[in-house]
């Protein structure tokens, strides 16, 4: 009753060459759907870095600026007739300003390079739609052929706020509410989560009562983050009276979204540490508390810190639940309070995108950039932290 | 030697549930002081439980119920005006598998003195961290590298390790709950060793699954059979005369 040898390939075996038919189809199926998604990733980052890289820089035009009394009252008088819709509008209405602090400079001329008109910039860096009128077109080739244009970093656009000049606009006053919203939400909800995860870990009861509120928890997790705008707006503006548009608003609102994340993340790395460490510090007399503190968490934490950081990453990236609670707003200058309006990075950048003119288009992208800059860097901590937790016990 | 024998630990009418299963019927058992006594029987037989139930670690199951009387040296361990944290420092425990705490090795020895403020850190603890370590015969293997994890010894050192960390809050009696198990004969053979050392002075109480070892390293042997106490007696007696039936299958091999 031997069976007859089979394990040799060829005839002898014509399973074999389906068997690998399948392994090999399937392989491709596989490399085609990862080869798919990185298209899908490369041609995002392509085509976002390829249009932030203008915004970054700004035209600006050399030009004769007379200091004459007029300008005090009247901007335009400042400048060539001709060429005041080739400077930057927001350039010249800081004029009279200066010519009130400096009275000494009136009378006197000199040439500048000053910012010019985002038409220009965007007609310069060949967009089209730059809007620029052709006979302002003439103007500006002339200028360009004499050397009288060019291109400089836009410092402008870490330093300032929104503006309605889109030459003006920058991403500082987002930036400085995204900063003061996340450190709410982390200063809220990692205490909140961490205690609440361990209390339900190492000390609560298991009965239906925690069942439910795990259950509860989980799908806390899954829910459309709007709804916690309205929640956010219900409890925090309506009822408890926080400021509209506040950071003090969007970071309580934003920490009650992270919190299930902070809780889910913490719940499972407690639970991977060994039950086996758990019973060594029991059966040496340590009580529940010195069990936890001592050895638990310690084990436990960069699995914490990994799942708050992810957490709080989501919550920086968030939109929804800002607009609630009046985040969506324009934002001239950088708030100095938790309880100043403001707004933040993903909301300015959607701001930026619904506007028509070209040097939005590019600043939106540009603010995307900054935000995936600083969402990629905090993942790379949360990884970084990872890695150096995966000890063996 | 069975002239002056004294009940470290006293069983009486012992039963345990988890949830409405029974797992252990009513035993009565005594175990002798500075003698080795080995718990031996089939998987789930109720050994390992009814092991927990001497230092009160299945008070963390929270289904677990337990009724009847454990004293020791005279003192009932489940009356409610008991300490388990102190109990714990009376009846140390050694684990099936290793679990040194992923510190140094000075910390996992130093570790429980300190909580319960046995001795101070200083020279005390320098001390006393040594004095374990020797006393689990280890100290020659690990003096050098006191600060290296305790994680990062083999197999057989982190199980005297453990040993080391039990002994260091001077407990009256060691449970060891199938303390060889994970470990190869060589590792196997010093803890038996180390046992036969460590009897001068504690109580041991020792789970098996292995019978040989059982005879090599225990004065008094119970053989215990779904959750029953089938037979308790000197460990020449059981493993050469039981007077059971069912202990002869066992320790002869018929069936566990």
């Amino acid at each position: 009753m031997n069976k007859p040898i089979n394990y040799i390939a060829g005839a002898a075996n014509p399973r074999q060459k389906q068997r690998e038919r399948a392994d090999t189809r399937f392989r491709l199926y596989g490399m085609t759907a990862l080869a798919l998604a990185m298209m899908f990733l490369v041609f995002f980052f392509i085509d976002i870095i390829g249009k932030a890289i203008p915004a970054f820089y700004q035209t600006e035009v050399h030009v004769t600026i007379n200091y004459v009394e007029a300008a005090k009252t009247n901007y335009n008088k400042a400048i060539d007739h001709k060429l005041s819709h080739i400077v930057s509008r927001g350039w010249l209405r800081g004029l009279p300003q200066y010519l009130q602090a400096h009275p000494e400079m009136i009378g006197s001329s000199s040439e500048e390079w000053v910012a010019a008109d985002s038409r220009v910039d965007q007609y310069i860096k060949q967009h089209d739609g730059h809007g620029l009128k052709s006979r302002y077109q003439k103007i500006v080739d002339e200028m360009s052929a004499d050397g009288r244009v060019r291109q400089v970093f836009n410092s402008g656009f870490f330093t300032t706020g929104d503006s309605k000049l889109p030459e003006q606009a920058g991403i500082m006053a987002a930036a400085v509410g995204s900063v003061f919203t996340l450190l709410l939400t982390m200063l809220v909800a990692v205490p909140i989560g961490v205690m609440t995860a361990i209390y339900l870990e190492e000390f609560a009861d298991d009965n239906t009562v925690t069942r439910a509120i795990e259950v509860n928890i989980n799908n806390l997790a899954a829910i459309p983050s709007i709804l916690y705008g309205l929640l956010g707006l219900a409890i925090f503006i309506n009822f408890m009276g926080v400021p509209r548009s506040s950071a003090l608003a969007g970071g309580l609102t934003l920490a009650l979204m992270t919190l299930p994340i902070i809780i889910i993340a913490t719940r499972a790395s407690l639970r991977a540490v060994p039950e086996t460490i758990r019973e060594a510090a029991y059966g040496l007399g340590a009580s529940s508390l010195q069990t936890v503190w001592h050895h638990v968490l310690p084990l436990a934490m960069p699995g914490i810190l990994t799942g708050s950081i992810i957490g709080l990453a989501q919550a920086m990236g968030e939109t929804a639940p800002l607009i609630i609670v009046g985040m969506m707003a324009y934002i001239p200058e950088p708030s100095s309070s938790i309880l100043d309006a403001t707004t933040v990075l993903p909301a300015q950048v959607y701001t930026w995108s619904t506007e028509s003119m070209g040097g939005y288009a590019e600043r939106t992208s540009a603010g995307i950039l900054v935000l995936l800059t600083v969402l990629l860097s905090l993942n790379a901590v949360a990884v970084k932290l990872r890695n150096r937790s995966q000890q063996t016990w | 030697m069975s002239t002056e024998l004294t009940n470290k630990i006293t069983v009486r009418d012992l039963k345990l549930w988890y949830g409405d299963f029974q797992a252990i019927n009513g035993i009565d058992l005594d175990i002798y002081s500075g003698k080795v006594t080995a718990f031996i029987g089939p998987s789930g037989c109720g050994k390992s439980t009814f092991l927990r139930t001497m230092n009160r670690m299945n008070d963390r199951i929270a289904s677990c119920r337990v009724e009847g009387q454990i004293l020791l040296e005279g003192q009932d361990i489940y009356a409610p005006e008991v300490d388990v944290v102190q109990l714990r420092t009376h009846v140390g425990m050694v684990f099936q598998k290793p679990n040194p705490f992923p510190k140094s090795i000075y910390e996992n020895i130093a570790y429980a003195p300190r909580i319960h403020g046995i001795v101070h850190d200083g020279p005390e603890m320098d001390e006393l961290v040594e004095k374990s370590l020797r006393k689990a015969s280890i100290w020659e293997e690990v003096k050098d590298k006191l600060q290296q994890p305790g994680t990062a010894l083999s197999g057989g050192q982190q199980q005297r390790l453990c040993i080391a960390r039990t002994i260091a809050v001077e407990p009256d009696v060691i449970l060891m709950d199938e303390p060889c198990s994970a470990l190869d004969p060589i590792a196997t053979a010093k803890i038996e060793e180390l046992m036969d050392e460590l009897k001068q002075e504690y109580t041991i109480v020792i789970v098996t699954h292995n019978m040989q070892q059982a005879a090599r390293v225990s004065d008094y042997t119970a053989y215990f059979y779904l959750g029953d106490l089938v037979e308790f007696g000197e460990t020449t007696q059981i493993f050469t005369a039981p007077r059971h039936q069912k202990t002869e299958d066992y320790i002869t091999g018929r069936f566990g």
